[in-house]
């Protein structure tokens, strides 16, 4: 089937093995209550970088992303920015197990700036239109001056093609381009890695298309990105590395081809014949 | 029936009704301000995530919640000052007991609105590196409070209803100053219509008002 999203692969523009991670995951578990939902994740990325999570429902793999800008706590495991472990370890929460990490507010502030997020729901402000959600971050955080605000507001928004529905409240926008106007308010802050959590998942088939075009867009910039979704041909063109996800644990690692094309794992490849099985 | 309506004794008398009126809204607002102050503090009390803070917070709530208003003016009136060893003004004890009575009422209104507030504004508030502070002040309270207006009117209009109490502490107003009309007048029916009639007129005239500031908050949907 022809993509018409994204006819050619992007040309990987970055991951030369020497660059450093900006972000890096060390032995990451995640507890909800009695379910062991990240079992152990070892995990760096570097600039330049795009990572599609795949994986079944109840994989971890949003709970994944969500840690690393700590929508999520972890329960254990330490994650590391430029190479500055996050958080403060106050020591054993008991014998044997792993140290307890504290995160004062102002650190995770300082992280969720760098690494940005869009979310499966979009989670625009109702109460704000169009462009002072665009603006809010840099209002309210980066403590900008309003015109200046506004001014790289327009232009993320323009960016994402909704130039023109600025004073609009996202209420009166379809799905589509709620989403769109959610990624130019994380794109405003200038984040140095985005998060995109099933960006597409609750959209109108016929407005899927034109949310993985900005990404697409995005990922031509050559931004780090790090992306769960469903939508494997996008994820195959988008990618410079695909993980598999299963159980709370990355069960295959590689690139687009080696995952997608030529999977090792047999859990893997029973995964993606579930996406073909009506395919034609 | 034969009984003849006279308005007359009753309506020559309107100073003292007046006065009423006037003190009834007096205290209604004093009441209304340091109800949401009140209020305001239980919230967030109750809201805390420390349990010593929020349990003696719940336990204010659960009082006011199951015993009757008639009661805390009593104590206030006729029981506090034993405590304390001085008398209180009428005005001052009413005021507390309604204060206190709303406060525990707005406390669960206010934290209805902040908790009826998705996840996802929270958490779309933090991504973008908010303090809680900030996404409280930018994104959760003033979403919450458009929410909140509707409860926080009909828990006002209680309030309103309720001043009436404070004629059994003999402060005048409205329903005491109407007791004295009619102590002067013996004209039961005329009177307590009358005072009946004034209430619905005060209390119609705030919804009015509610229904204007509203419809201003909420504009944007």
């Amino acid at each position: 089937m022809p993509d018409p999203i994204l006819p050619v692969s992007i040309p990987s523009v970055s991951p030369v093995p020497a660059a450093p991670p900006i972000l890096q995951v060390s032995g990451l578990h995640k507890w909800f209550g009695p379910l062991h939902v990240l079992q152990g994740i070892d995990f760096s990325v570097a600039a330049g970088e795009r990572v599609a999570i795949i994986g079944g429902s109840g994989s971890g793999k949003s709970t994944f992303l969500r840690c690393l800008n700590f929508m999520e706590m972890p329960t254990a495991g330490r994650i590391a920015l430029d190479g500055t472990p996050l958080g403060r370890a106050v020591g054993k929460a008991a014998p044997g197990k792993p140290d307890e990490v504290r995160y004062p507010e102002s650190e995770l502030c300082r992280v969720r700036e760098r690494v940005g997020m869009v979310f499966q729901q979009f989670n625009l402000f109702p109460h704000m239109t169009v462009l002072e959600n665009a603006m809010e971050g840099l209002v309210t955080v980066k403590r900008m001056k309003k015109a200046e605000a506004r001014e790289r507001a327009l232009r993320e928004l323009d960016k994402v093609g909704l130039g023109g529905k600025t004073d609009v409240y996202p209420g009166r926008l379809s799905g589509g381009q709620q989403q769109r106007v959610a990624i130019a308010r994380a794109l405003a802050m200038e984040p140095e890695i985005l998060l995109f959590d099933e960006p597409t998942s609750s959209l109108d088939p016929e407005l899927v298309g034109e949310v993985l075009r900005v990404i697409r867009q995005l990922a031509e910039e050559g931004r780090t990105m790090l992306l769960v979704t469903h939508e494997l041909g996008f994820a195959y063109h988008f990618a410079t590395k695909v993980i598999f996800l299963a159980d709370g644990v990355f069960h295959e690692v590689g690139t687009p081809d080696e995952v997608l094309k030529h999977p090792r794992q047999e859990r893997t490849r029973a995964f993606l014949e579930r996406f073909t099985e009506f395919s034609f | 029936m034969s009984y003849q309506w006279d308005f007359s004794p009753v309506l020559t008398r309107w100073p003292l009704l007046l006065d009423g009126l006037l003190n009834t809204v007096k205290i209604a607002a004093i009441a209304i301000v340091f109800g949401v102050l009140v209020g305001l503090v239980l919230a967030l009390l109750r809201l805390s995530p420390r349990r010593y803070l929020r349990l003696p917070a719940a336990a204010f709530v659960e009082f006011y919640r199951n015993t009757p208003p008639i009661v805390h003016f009593f104590w206030f009136f006729y029981a506090l000052p034993v405590v304390l060893n001085i008398s209180l003004d009428p005005l001052v004890a009413a005021v507390l007991a309604l204060s206190t009575q709303s406060g525990a009422f707005y406390a669960e209104v206010f934290r209805g609105g902040i908790r009826s507030i998705e996840r996802g504004q929270w958490e779309g508030a933090k991504a973008l590196g908010m303090t809680h502070t900030q996404l409280m002040r930018r994104i959760v309270v003033p979403q919450a409070a458009t929410r909140m207006i509707a409860p926080f009117v009909e828990r006002s209009f209680e309030l309103i209803k309720t001043t009436a109490l404070a004629s059994t502490l003999a402060y005048g107003e409205l329903l005491y100053q109407a007791m004295m009309v009619n102590s002067e007048t013996f004209r039961p029916l005329e009177v307590y219509t009358t005072v009946a009639l004034l209430y619905l007129v005060l209390l119609v005239s705030c919804s009015a008002l509610a229904r204007v500031a509203e419809a201003r908050l909420t504009a944007y949907r």
